[in-house]
């Protein structure tokens, strides 16, 4: 990278992340003004868009080619008082806290207490979140039966096709004008609420032409006192490009970029939505910018890769918005899950990867930033360089690119409904979540606690944790005669916690619908616009609500211990399990040495156990898809869980799988750390056991050393073990390529690492079972290795 | 009556025992007894029981724990396992290695099981010392379709005192399945001192030139695991602690036999 990208990469790593009031005061200036009262919500909302882009700082850093922040600095980071009020309280919490801080200083605080809070306390979305749901609801909220991903962020959880690539703000705004003149005022009760829809997107559409607008003319003043002969034609450049997108379709590589990157930063200052937003297929948009640029001479591949560099800063800029109490549990990064897909197929099935695929891999491993996330879509078709190329970069031990099943993809998503173009034009975002680009709202509603649900099962309903009642009575577990009969209750333990979730998400659903419409973004997503809906009211073609099920080894290993030891074995009886976690194991080593040591466990292709995680991935699967939700859509699975299987674990006590009151259940479909004890082929073979394909993403992690990845060898054996696990439909798969710190922790805590393999010398073996002195020469090696 | 066997490990992912991901099957018992043995628990033949002395972290007192070695296994469980991962041999062009140990020394039960894999269409690779009688290897030459195949040492004297045996059985089984249509790798286990010697590698060479059959060798650069594991078994140090081969070392290793147009590897 040359010297003016190392600057800013620079600036942007050691940039702080603070809060800035700046959004929140400009909001707050709006509906205090009146003017939001005298038009529809819709309306006023758009308005309230624009006066943020019409007042907002415009910040430009200096030899900056892409311009534009969210906030008035990099990591300045807006808050969204119209969703979530944050309390001093929170604001305290958020300065001083150890991990995902924002600093906060006394102006800001000041400002919270004195204009914000007075104004926006009681009709946050927040507040009124809250003040509609039920005890019930509550209750299970408050236990950690689930969580509630739209208390305080925005329904996002979308990304854009290619539609800015063809088409200028002025083309939306020519859409929406039919739209409107086709509204059937006769025949349509609807009509009406439609034209305020479309009305609050033709205000957003001219907002965001209006904000370039204010960056050329920021760029043209600049220009004029520049007195560096070549920034200042740069600059120029710059104030062109902003004068012509995104009124206009972009016609060069950077255009393009610049376009993309305000539309971004329009997304994510009308809402702070989940999973930011992203350009999706970035290898498949950018393609005929790139080689028509380098035919006509006015792009080098060298200036590309600027050009991308200085994009990919951009995204580091902007940390995820400040989240507080349970949300910051279940997410606890800094990480706002935009995730660059490359590879995959095009729209009629053929390999999509080419030269600006390889280009962008280069530019991700040379990089090395936090955001954007990255992943390379691997489908039967993709040569073995490609994947290559991508196993390549993981060795390195960035944890990127991620790897997914462009086949398992086409396929989780036709068999929702899509039609196979919609598919094979998506992808992956956020951490695994399938979807139709541009064309789907496909909505993460909030992480759920299998192993709770079990662990109030065997208390006849009740939480033991509070000892409050917050289940059905299904029965004292002392006198199940079978397994099914316990099985039996926590299958309808868990269809009632599905419900009241299910019955929450629709009351949360029209909130959003009804008083957050987002017309900017609905600009963006097929068909808000030909339906004159909003994307938070189902205007997108495809309307996907998501249940996440977190801890399925753990959930998987305890069933399984209770089968094994109680009913089939009888090496204790229920009572006396049931004693065991309720004193979490204290004075019972030797049993809960049996349950961890002497018992089948899943993630070793051992039937016994995984016939089991076949019956509860199939139970709630039944509990939740093909539900409708409020917007068209229906409910669906998926099987991840960012960082909510700390927080779910804290939440619950020992289990019979020998896990410690308090301790993190599993993550993902990832089996319990330390519980795989075969090799990898045996995880990916049990991983597989599940159906995939009737899922909206499912996360399996992997540990290894590098030493298992330094010879062209081992990265083609790696691409095998690849390729049979998508060919099994696996969705996707993640290699964490550990660190020496990581050893030195196994080495204190076996237990825990009992799955890590590590390569020795000429062969691989578990690094636990090593001795202390070899433990020590792997550390080392390991050190030198990620020089 | 299908024959049983004695086993000590059943690997997975195995991918450093020949072509694509491979499982291994570890075979209890070896006729050699090699100074530096990197698995002492193939040794014997039969299941033994050790004890395990290992000191928790942090801890004073040292926790002894008895662990059996090896499992008697019918051909059916060993292969219930080699067949979990039939998806990964066909997508790699792996197979299974049955190693040890020395395979041959329980030569009716390899017999079946390589007969098994390929009434299974899968790729078997033998990794042997040699050791054994001309007669066993030409009962199972018509189902193996690799042999990994180990060379020590040139100097039969030395074999003698390092191994516990003559290398002239050794050599003469690799003469006589060199005659026949085999794929052959030769594995030299690089010894610091004692077979990574100059001589000993020109040796090695001139004899495989001499036969002129192998073209691929895989250079195993010294294992300090097997220190470890043989404290663990309690087994007598009879060499002196050495550290495995610099880069540099195993460069130079690798060229000689590259010169002479042999296709190498380093590390399995």
């Amino acid at each position: 990278m040359n010297e003016r990208i190392q600057r800013l990469r620079q600036q942007s790593l050691e940039a702080h992340p603070c809060l800035s009031l700046e959004r929140a005061r400009l909001l707050t200036e709006f509906y205090r003004s009146g003017k939001a009262e005298r038009v529809s919500i819709p309306v006023a909302r758009a308005r309230a868009f624009a006066y943020l882009l019409e007042h907002k700082k415009i910040c430009i850093n200096a030899g900056e080619l892409i311009v534009g922040e969210r906030g008035p600095a990099p990591k300045a980071t807006p808050t969204y008082p119209e969703i979530c009020t944050h309390t001093l309280d929170d604001f305290q919490i958020l300065d001083s806290r150890e991990k995902i801080s924002f600093t906060v200083d006394e102006q800001t605080r000041n400002m919270q207490r004195d204009i914000i809070i007075p104004f926006w306390s009681g009709r946050s979305l927040r507040d009124r979140i809250f003040a509609e749901v039920d005890a019930e609801w509550r209750a299970a909220y408050e236990a950690g039966v689930f969580t509630e991903f739209q208390e305080q962020r925005a329904p996002g959880h979308t990304v854009l096709d290619d539609k800015i690539y063809h088409k200028g703000f002025l083309d939306f705004i020519d859409e929406i004008n039919v739209s409107i003149r086709k509204l059937d005022f006769y025949g349509d009760d609807q009509a009406p609420a439609k034209r305020q829809q479309l009305q609050a997107m033709i205000v957003a559409a001219f907002a965001l032409i209006n904000y370039a607008g204010r960056f050329a003319r920021r760029l043209t003043e600049l220009a004029a006192g520049e007195k560096d002969a070549t920034r200042k034609t740069e600059l120029l450049q710059m104030a062109a490009i902003c004068a012509q997108i995104p009124a206009y379709a972009p016609e060069t590589f950077w255009e393009a970029l610049q376009y993309y990157w305000f539309v971004h930063l329009g997304v994510i200052t009308e809402l702070n939505t989940w999973d930011s937003f992203n350009p999706g297929r970035l290898d498949q948009h950018l393609l005929p910018f790139y080689r028509r640029g380098l035919a006509d001479g006015t792009l080098t591949e060298e200036r590309t890769r600027e050009l991308l560099q200085a994009f990919w800063i951009k995204f580091n800029n902007q940390p995820a918005p400040p989240k507080v109490g349970v949300t910051a549990q279940e997410s606890n990064t800094y990480t706002d899950f935009c995730l660059i897909n490359l590879g995959g197929v095009d729209e009629h099935g053929a390999d999509a990867a080419n030269e600006l695929t390889y280009l962008l891999l280069d530019v991700i491993e040379e990089m090395r930033l936090l955001q954007p996330s990255s992943m390379v879509q691997i489908s039967k078709k993709s040569p073995d360089r490609l994947l290559h190329r991508a196993l390549n970069i993981i060795r390195t031990g960035y944890g990127q690119p991620s790897l997914f099943n462009t086949d398992a993809i086409i396929q989780e998503l036709v068999r929702q409904g899509k039609s196979i173009t919609d598919a094979r034009n998506g992808g992956a975002s956020g951490c695994v979540e399938t979807g139709a680009f541009g064309k789907e709202s496909y909505i993460l509603t909030g992480y759920f606690n299998l192993t709770k649900v079990l662990e109030i099962t065997l208390h006849n309903g009740v939480d033991p944790r509070t000892g409050k009642k917050i289940g059905l009575e299904t029965g004292n577990p002392v006198e199940f005669q079978m397994f099914d009969d316990l099985y039996a209750a926590f299958e309808r333990q868990l269809r009632h916690f599905i419900d009241i979730k299910i019955k929450g998400n629709r009351i949360i659903e029209r909130l959003w619908a009804e008083y957050l419409p987002a017309p900017f973004l609905s600009l963006l997503i097929d068909d808000c616009i030909a339906h004159g809906r909003d994307y938070n009211d189902g205007g997108a073609r495809y309307n996907t609500s998501y249940i996440q099920g977190v801890g399925l080894g753990s959930i998987t290993d305890s069933l399984t211990a209770i089968k094994y030891h109680v009913f089939d074995r009888r090496n204790l009886t229920m009572a006396e399990l049931l004693e065991t976690l309720d004193t979490d194991f204290k004075g019972f080593d030797k049993s809960r040495q049996m349950f961890v040591e002497e018992t089948p466990k899943y993630g070793n292709d051992d039937d016994y156990p995984d016939e089991i995680l076949r019956r509860v991935f199939e139970s709630f699967f039944k509990a939740v898809d093909g539900r409708p939700n409020t917007k068209g859509g229906h409910f669906r699975i998926n099987l991840l869980p960012t960082t909510s299987h700390v927080y779910f674990g804290s939440v619950v006590g020992a289990m019979p799988d020998g896990r410690h009151a308090g301790q993190p259940l599993s993550e993902g479909i990832s089996p319990v750390q330390g519980a795989d004890r075969r090799g990898p082929t045996a995880v990916l073979k049990s991983a597989a056991k599940i159906d995939h394909l009737r899922t909206g993403g499912t996360l399996l992690n992997q540990k290894f050393t590098p030493q298992i990845l330094d010879s062209r060898d081992g990265i083609e054996k790696l691409g095998h073990l690849v390729r049979a696990y998508f060919k099994m439909d696996g969705h996707h798969i993640q290699f964490n390529v550990v660190t020496a710190e990581t050893l030195r922790k196994a080495q204190q805590h076996p237990a825990q690492y009992r799955d890590l393999i590590v390569r020795v010398a000429g062969y691989s073996d578990y690094f636990v079972d090593l001795g202390a002195d070899l433990q020590n020469e792997i550390i080392r090696r390991t050190e030198q290795g990620l020089e | 009556m299908p024959p049983t066997g004695t086993i000590f490990d059943i690997k997975k992912y195995a991918i450093h025992d020949g072509p694509g991901i491979r499982t291994t099957v570890f075979f209890k018992g070896c006729p050699l007894d090699c100074w530096w043995c990197h698995n002492p628990e193939s040794r014997h033949t039969g299941v033994e029981r050790i004890e395990v002395r290992s000191r928790i972290h942090g801890a004073d007192r040292e926790i002894v724990k008895e662990e059996i070695i090896g499992r008697e296994v019918t051909i059916k469980e060993v292969m219930t396992e080699v067949l979990k991962d039939v998806i990964f041999y066909d997508q790699s062009g792996g197979g299974v290695t049955f190693s040890g140990g020395e395979p041959l020394h329980q030569i009716d039960f390899l017999t079946a099981l390589l007969q098994a894999c390929k009434d299974h269409h899968i790729h078997t690779a033998v990794d042997t010392s040699g050791c054994a009688p001309p007669e066993d290897f030409a009962r199972i030459n018509g189902l193996v379709d690799l042999y990994l195949y180990d060379l020590k040492l040139m100097d039969e004297q030395i074999h003698v005192k390092l191994t516990g045996a003559s290398n002239q059985l050794i050599l003469e089984n690799l003469s006589i399945l060199a005659q026949h249509d085999l794929d052959i790798q030769v594995r030299v286990p690089l010894i610091p001192g004692i077979t990574d010697t100059e001589e000993n590698l020109d040796a090695i060479l001139a004899y495989l030139d001499r036969l002129n059959k192998v073209n691929e060798v895989c250079l195993l650069p010294y294992n300090v695991l097997g220190e470890n594991k043989r404290r663990k078994f309690n087994l007598p140090q009879r060499l002196e602690p050495r550290q495995t081969q610099s880069k540099d070392m195993l460069e130079v290793c690798a060229g000689r036999f590259r010169a002479r147009g042999y296709l190498v590897h380093v590390g399995g």
